[in-house]
Parts: C-alpha cells; sequence; structure tokens
C-alpha cells in the first residue's frame, strides 16, 4: 500500500500520429500507453519512434504516468524501440506478449542495462506486461514475480482470445476464468491488476458494464482506446459517496481505538480492524484523486506511530 | 485615421459616412427619435397580391441608389435574395444598397451584379465568397459589418433606412399576415425580420405558401405588410435547417466542453431561474448536453434558454428544465416544430433580442453564454469576421450582443486550429471587446479575464487547469511555432461595427 497510485485509465495512443501524441497533456487518464506496436505498420516503425521520443523530450509538464508499448522483444523493433526510445524518459514500458517470466527477465536485464548507460537509478524504469495468451495466463504467477519492475499485471483479452481461437463478446463469459487467474497472480504478488480494453467506443453502456465487473471482481484500472471513454471509467472507480462516509468514520473510529492503545474497535456494532482500516484507505485515497475529499490521507493515520 | 482605445487605427469617414471610434462597450448614449415610416391607407376591397417579384419591385417604387433588405432565416437554402436582385438588374436599377440581416454562401450568385454595379454596397456582413473576393480587392463595394443587435439597433434610429424589404414568408395570408412555422419552408422564427417589417419604406411579403386568411399565429401584421407576392420556392428546405445537431465526438471539443461546463458550475450562476445560451456547432451542444445533466442532477429549474435555438434546447423546455425558450433563429428541424406548438417557445425580433438602443434587450438578462473563436488576444480580444488568411468569411452574428449582455461569457475554441494558435499577440480583426469576455476555454487550459477574480480562484481551488493567457499561447506556441503576421495593404473592404454604431475595427485588403 506504501507505493499506491491511481491508475484507473491507461489509455492507448498510437505512436505515429503526431496529431494525437500533442493532445497527451490534455487528457485526464491516470495514464497512456504510446503504442509503437499494432498501432503502428511496420513500414512507420523507425518515424514513429523517433516521433514519440521527441514528444517525450518536449513534454517537460509530464502530468500523467507514460508508457510505451514496445514491440515484441523476439521481433526486430523491439531492442530498437527501447535503445531510442528510454534516454527521452518514459516511465515504464507495457511489454506485449508477456508468455513467460523469461520474456520480462529479459526485458528487466535491458533495462538495467539502458539505465547504467543512461547513468539513471537502477529500477527507474518500471514495468506492465501484457498477459494475452493461454500461455501467458498459465505462467501469470511466475510472471508477476518476475520482476520488481512490474507494478500491474495488464490482461489483453483481444490477442487472448485469438490464441484460443475463440471470439469476443459482450458479456466476455469466455474471459472470465483467464481474467480471475491474472487477477489472483496480481493481488498474490501484491501488485495492481490492469483490465484489457473494450473496443466499442461508442458503446458507452458496454464499457460502463465491463468496466464494472471488473473492478467488483478486483481489477484496479482499465486500458482505453479513446478519450471519450475515461469519464465513464473514472465514474465506474469513483467511490460511492457513503463509502466515502464510511471510510472516514473508520479511519476517525481506528484513530481513536490507538488513543485508547488498541488496534481494534467496534463502529456501529462492525469490528474494525486492520483489513477494514486497509480498505477505507483504499476508499479514500481514490476519493481524493476524484476530488471527493480535500486532503490526502497520511500513513500515519492509517497504521499508527511508530 | 484615429486610433479606438483597442489601438486599431479608424479612418474619419468611410463610404460617405463619418465614423466614431470604439471607446467602450457601455458609454455610447442614443439621441433623437426612433426612424419614422410612411403612413399608408388601405381600403376594404383592395387587394395586396401582386403577380409576380418583378410586378412587386416595380409597385414598391424602387429606384437607383435605394437600400433593400431579406432576412435570413432560410440561412443557406435561402432563394429570395439572388432572385430579387436578378430582377433588380433586369429591371435596369442600379446601385442598390444590401441591407439584408446576413448574406450566406448560396448568395454568392449575385457576384456579377456586383461587378456589373447594380449593387452599390452591404450594410451588413457577407458569409463566404463574397467577402473572400471583397477581401482580395476583386469586388469594389463597401461592406459594414453589424451584429444581431447592432443591426437592429442601427434600422430603428435610421442610421440604415431600408426603401423596400422583401420578407421571405413561409407561411402567409393575402393580406400579409405571416408566420414562419408552416409549410414547406418553414424556419420556425422571423426574428431577424421584425425590424425591417417596422421600419422600411416598403415591406413586400415573398411567400411559397399562401394560405386562407387570416394566417395564424400572426407573427408580422397585415398592417405592416404592403404586397404580397407568390413564388414558387422560397428555399432549399434540406438548406433552411439541419435535420439535426449533433454533439462533438471528438475528444479534444468534449474536454473544452467538460471544462466549460465546469466553469459554468463554479460560477455560482447554476441555480433556479439560470438562463443560457448556446449556438448549434458541436462543442457548444456538447456543452448543453453537461448543462442538461448538471440541471437535472440539482434539481434546478432554469429561467430562460436563448438565441438561435436547436433540438437541444427544446428537449431541456419540455424537460421542465427551462420555463421559456427566447427564439430568434431556429437552427433545425426540432427547434421550428416547437416553435408552432410550445406556447413558452417566444419569438423574439432581433431589437427585443439584442439591441443596446433600446428600453433594454433579452441578452441583459443573460447568466451565461457559450461562444466560438477564429482567434483571441492576450487582451481577450476575439476575432469571428476573418479567418486566419485575412479574409471576412464570417458575420458578426449575436458574438458581440451577448458577450456585453450576459454575466458570464465563455469562449470556446481548441487551442490549435489548422496548426495555427488560437492565441495571438493581436487577432486579425476585433469583433467583440476582451472587456466583455469572461473567459476563454481551451483544452489546454482556462484563462480567466482580470474582471473575474472570484472565479479565477474558485476554479483553482477546484484543481480546474487555470492558466494565464500569456501561458496559454507561449504553451500553444511551443507546439505550432509563431505564426508568421499577415500583410494587408491600406485600403479597407469593410468596416467591424460595434453594436452601438461606433467602430470596433476595419477589414483591410489582403496583400497577395
Amino acid at each position: 500500500m506504501g507505493d499506491f497510485k491511481l491508475r484507473r485509465s491507461l489509455l492507448y495512443v498510437p505512436g505515429n500520429m503526431p496529431s494525437m501524441l500533442q493532445n497527451i497533456p490534455i487528457f485526464n487518464c491516470d495514464a497512456v500507453i504510446i503504442d509503437l506496436e499494432d498501432a503502428v505498420p511496420m513500414s512507420e516503425k523507425d518515424a514513429a519512434r523517433h516521433l514519440v521520443k521527441h514528444f517525450l523530450m518536449n513534454y517537460t509538464e509530464r502530468n500523467k504516468e507514460l508508457l510505451v508499448r514496445i514491440n515484441p522483444l523476439d521481433s526486430k523493433w523491439g531492442y530498437e524501440d527501447l535503445k531510442v526510445v528510454l534516454p527521452a524518459l518514459p516511465d515504464g514500458i507495457r511489454l506485449p506478449k508477456a508468455d513467460t517470466p523469461e520474456i520480462v527477465e529479459r526485458l528487466d536485464t535491458l533495462l538495467t542495462e539502458f539505465e547504467e548507460e543512461l547513468d539513471l537509478e537502477i529500477g527507474r524504469f518500471r514495468v506492465l506486461p501484457s498477459l494475452e495468451s493461454a500461455l501467458a495466463i498459465i505462467n501469470a504467477v511466475g510472471i508477476a514475480n518476475s520482476s520488481q519492475r512490474i507494478f500491474a499485471l495488464a490482461f489483453g483479452a483481444e490477442d487472448y482470445t485469438a490464441s484460443m481461437e475463440i471470439e469476443r463478446t459482450k458479456g466476455g463469459e469466455e474471459l472470465f476464468n483467464a481474467r480471475t487467474r491474472v487477477l489472483w497472480a496480481a493481488k498474490a504478488a501484491g501488485i495492481q491488476a490492469i483490465d484489457t480494453i473494450f473496443a466499442d467506443v461508442n458503446d458507452m453502456e458496454g464499457l460502463k458494464a465491463e468496466t464494472e465487473l471488473a473492478k467488483r471482481l478486483g481489477y484496479t484500472g482499465k486500458c482505453l482506446v479513446n478519450p471519450r471513454q475515461i469519464e465513464v471509467v473514472h465514474d465506474v472507480f469513483a467511490p460511492k459517496k457513503e463509502e466515502v462516509d464510511y471510510a472516514l468514520q473508520v479511519i476517525e473510529a481506528i484513530q481513536r481505538a490507538r488513543a485508547l492503545g488498541t488496534g481494534v474497535i467496534s463502529l456501529k456494532g462492525k469490528m474494525v480492524d486492520a483489513p477494514v482500516v486497509k480498505r477505507a484507505a483504499r476508499v479514500l485515497r481514490t476519493a481524493y484523486a476524484h476530488g471527493m475529499v480535500d486532503t490526502l490521507i497520511d500513513e500515519e493515520a492509517i497504521h499508527g506511530a511508530q | 485615421m484615429a486610433l479606438n482605445s483597442l489601438g486599431r487605427e479608424i479612418p474619419a469617414s468611410y463610404a460617405g459616412r463619418t465614423l466614431t471610434p470604439y471607446r467602450d462597450p457601455f458609454s455610447n448614449q442614443p439621441s433623437g427619435l426612433a426612424a419614422p415610416r410612411p403612413i399608408t391607407r388601405v381600403n376594404p376591397g383592395t387587394s395586396k397580391l401582386v403577380g409576380s417579384l418583378r410586378e412587386a419591385i416595380e409597385a414598391s417604387g424602387l429606384k437607383d441608389g435605394m437600400t433593400i433588405s431579406t432576412h435570413h432565416a432560410l440561412r443557406n437554402g435561402d432563394y429570395l435574395l439572388n432572385a430579387v436582385v436578378n430582377e433588380i438588374a433586369a429591371l435596369g436599377i442600379r446601385g442598390i444598397w444590401i441591407a439584408s440581416s446576413s448574406v450566406h454562401p448560396v448568395h454568392a450568385e449575385i457576384i456579377p451584379h456586383i461587378k456589373s454595379g447594380v449593387i452599390a454596397g452591404f450594410q451588413c456582413g457577407v458569409n463566404g465568397l463574397i467577402g473572400e473576393l471583397a477581401s482580395k480587392g476583386e469586388l469594389q463595394v463597401p461592406i459594414i459589418v453589424r451584429s444581431h443587435g447592432g443591426r437592429a439597433r442601427a434600422i430603428l434610429e435610421g442610421s440604415v433606412k431600408i426603401d423596400v424589404s422583401f420578407i421571405a414568408a413561409p407561411c402567409c395570408d393575402p393580406c400579409g399576415n405571416l408566420n414562419g412555422y408552416f409549410g414547406p419552408s418553414a424556419c420556425g422564427s422571423l426574428g431577424y425580420a421584425q425590424s425591417d417589417a417596422l421600419h422600411a419604406a416598403c415591406v413586400v411579403a415573398v411567400t411559397d405558401n399562401l394560405v386562407p386568411y387570416p394566417a395564424v399565429p400572426v407573427v408580422i401584421p397585415q398592417t405592416l405588410v404592403d404586397f404580397v407576392v407568390q413564388v414558387e420556392r422560397l428555399g432549399d428546405p434540406a438548406k433552411i435547417v439541419s435535420t439535426t445537431t449533433r454533439i462533438t465526438t471528438d475528444p479534444v471539443g468534449l474536454q473544452i466542453a467538460s471544462y466549460a461546463a465546469q466553469v459554468i458550475e463554479a460560477s455560482g450562476l447554476l441555480q433556479d431561474g439560470f438562463s443560457f445560451q448556446t449556438g448549434s456547432g458541436g462543442i457548444s451542444l456538447a456543452v448543453a448536453d453537461k448543462m442538461r445533466s448538471a440541471m437535472r442532477r440539482g434539481n434546478i429549474k432554469g429561467s430562460f434558454g436563448c438565441g438561435g435555438i436547436t433540438g437541444y434546447f427544446v428537449g431541456m423546455l419540455e424537460e421542465g428544465l427551462f420555463s421559456s425558450l427566447m427564439d430568434v433563429q431556429c437552427f433545425d428541424t426540432e427547434a421550428v416544430r416547437s416553435i408552432g406548438v410550445n406556447q413558452a417557445h417566444q419569438e423574439i425580433s432581433a431589437d427585443l433580442y439584442a439591441n443596446p438602443f433600446n428600453r433594454g434587450a433579452v441578452v441583459n438578462r443573460l447568466d451565461c453564454v457559450i461562444l466560438g473563436a477564429t482567434e483571441v488576444d492576450c487582451n481577450f480580444n476575439v476575432n469571428v469576421n476573418t479567418e486566419s488568411n485575412g479574409y471576412l468569411l464570417h458575420n458578426t452574428g449575436g458574438h458581440s450582443d451577448t458577450a456585453a449582455g450576459a454575466k458570464l461569457s465563455i469562449i470556446v475554441a481548441p487551442s490549435i486550429r489548422g496548426r495555427l494558435p488560437i492565441v495571438r499577440d493581436q487577432v486579425t480583426t476585433i469583433t467583440t471587446p476582451g472587456e466583455t469576455i469572461s473567459v476563454v476555454v481551451t483544452e489546454r487550459g482556462i484563462a480567466v479575464h482580470d474582471r473575474h477574480p472570484e472565479l479565477k480562484e474558485e476554479l483553482i481551488r477546484r484543481k480546474l487547469p487555470v492558466k494565464e493567457i500569456h501561458d496559454l499561447q507561449k504553451e500553444t506556441c511551443r507546439i505550432t511555432g509563431t505564426p508568421r503576421p499577415l500583410d494587408f495593404e491600406d485600403e479597407i473592404v469593410a468596416l467591424i461595427e460595434y453594436r452601438d454604431g461606433s467602430i470596433i475595427d476595419v477589414v483591410r485588403r489582403v496583400k497577395e
């Protein structure tokens, strides 16, 4: 919980479109994933990575987390993507086709080499692996623990359904097991879980339903293909007012308990202890990001003074 | 040449008229009496019907050098102005001034008559090719651009004297009672024609839908109409009103709309009795949509929606979010339908809407207006008349009127348009003075005029991206580079008249 960072919305932006790159600063998503992989045609791979590099170098007033989706490391573009883009200091790399822990480890090694070469703190570049094949789903637990750089696992349903030779439906029943397994692996490793894209940009009801499902399961964010989807996703992830009020009461109760020298107290007949406090703290941090509470809750309030 | 208060060079006279440089939005006072109109008498049994447009022109007594008008409620679907000018040319009449409420691209057909001298000048703004050619120096006629309120003022005070007004009447009876609600060319409100009907020396109603007496509801009464003419078609219905006006789906436009909506909420004006105007552009409609949600959420009952009316506003009226609509022009078929059936959907004249020289216009009661811009400068002065190439392409509409009247006037515009920054050191043409603008909203930030320090503070408190307008300009120019200034000749092709009749700017010929 110490490095809690809100990642409700991770917006894909094609790396070969200057008109779209220039708008990255204006959208209020939590992160963008600048895409050098699927969105960029083969003939533009080289131009796109240089465009992205220059955009990042000129984007000095960074106001969101910046990830770059490179081409797979076993493609002829993956290494070159890193070499060109990393000196422009993205926050992290979204690794496509992270089918095995070894693939992630290889990226980790490369990132360390670049960090040494660029004289950066080791571990500066974070990693978001995409679990988007049957093999990756089976390996989810190993992948989640394959690098200290990993802050979340991302589920990629489009490639996953392709690898399963099935159609993706709006109901998403065919994704249920994979979605859950990614989630378990992430939660067990103490990292976040990011849900797959919703491709129909005109179906806001469908997006809302899918995001609500992901949230209920335990996902904390979702990848997006259009800025119009940001608001819907943020609305779903916004805590309800009752949740916020209750969380405030929990924090107040636990502070009272600590004053009395105990870690457990009753609130309206229900026991408040560490897991309840932890959940309340999460709600309040999310509420702060939504502007629902004015101050960010401090660590001491949650864990008590050392 | 004299400098007006905004630093623009204004000549002492133009087209034989002595000019008053613009000073400020509110202090200029009118004097004298309203313009007179000849009294006539129509006895029982007299017919006003004449056989053709040409007969009507002859009967009206139109002569060389006189001034005619039409209204622009048929917008780019209008057939009437072209038909009238063609007939005037065929009759050998020359030197005619056009004082229509607006001229649209469809009226490019009259360009040969400008070149041949049938038309001597425009007492109105022009949209499209006529303005472009004038800007290039290819049309040697004076153009005087006025706002909707400014035009009503000019007619009322007699500085524009209309000799014959041709009023396109979608529903008209043989005595000249007329409205715009019904018929194949239904356009809804005839708000722009009302001043013409009251003050023109002769009024000709032209209709493609002659109905038995009486045509009700009576919007313009028979007491004002001299002649009635039937024509086959007043216009192309497909171009008169849009079938639908749509909210933008462009994420940048939606971001701008979202900020604009949050500015309105932060202003404190959004409460019972709220009054509001937007245009029909995609961003404006997106703002309207967000206000609709906010009003539903807060259970707020607004007072009136104003201006050009869209189906969006009709929806809000019928849902009870506004108690009335004040409609000077209908933008789409839904608005036309509504004005014919909803009693609270009130037709208003341009005079009632926006004239600064009467006993109080509706714009003075506006809480908030959303307006566009082609350019804004660091003093918040706004250009809507000329494009970045310097050509005069757009009319003022109600821009400067509503900005002056509303408590909160919000400019919504993308920070970059056609690779050019929207915020400039100097706008090409000043349409609306910065002292009547409250806020400029772009997707990259919100600039608040110094007149609204509390609003600025509140926006910052709400964590909205408030920026100084200079910083917004710098930020955008980092992406676009600094545009090269346009080169102009000294020759003046058009005057931009402020709503009170003073001259806020001039449009000069572009150096090619």
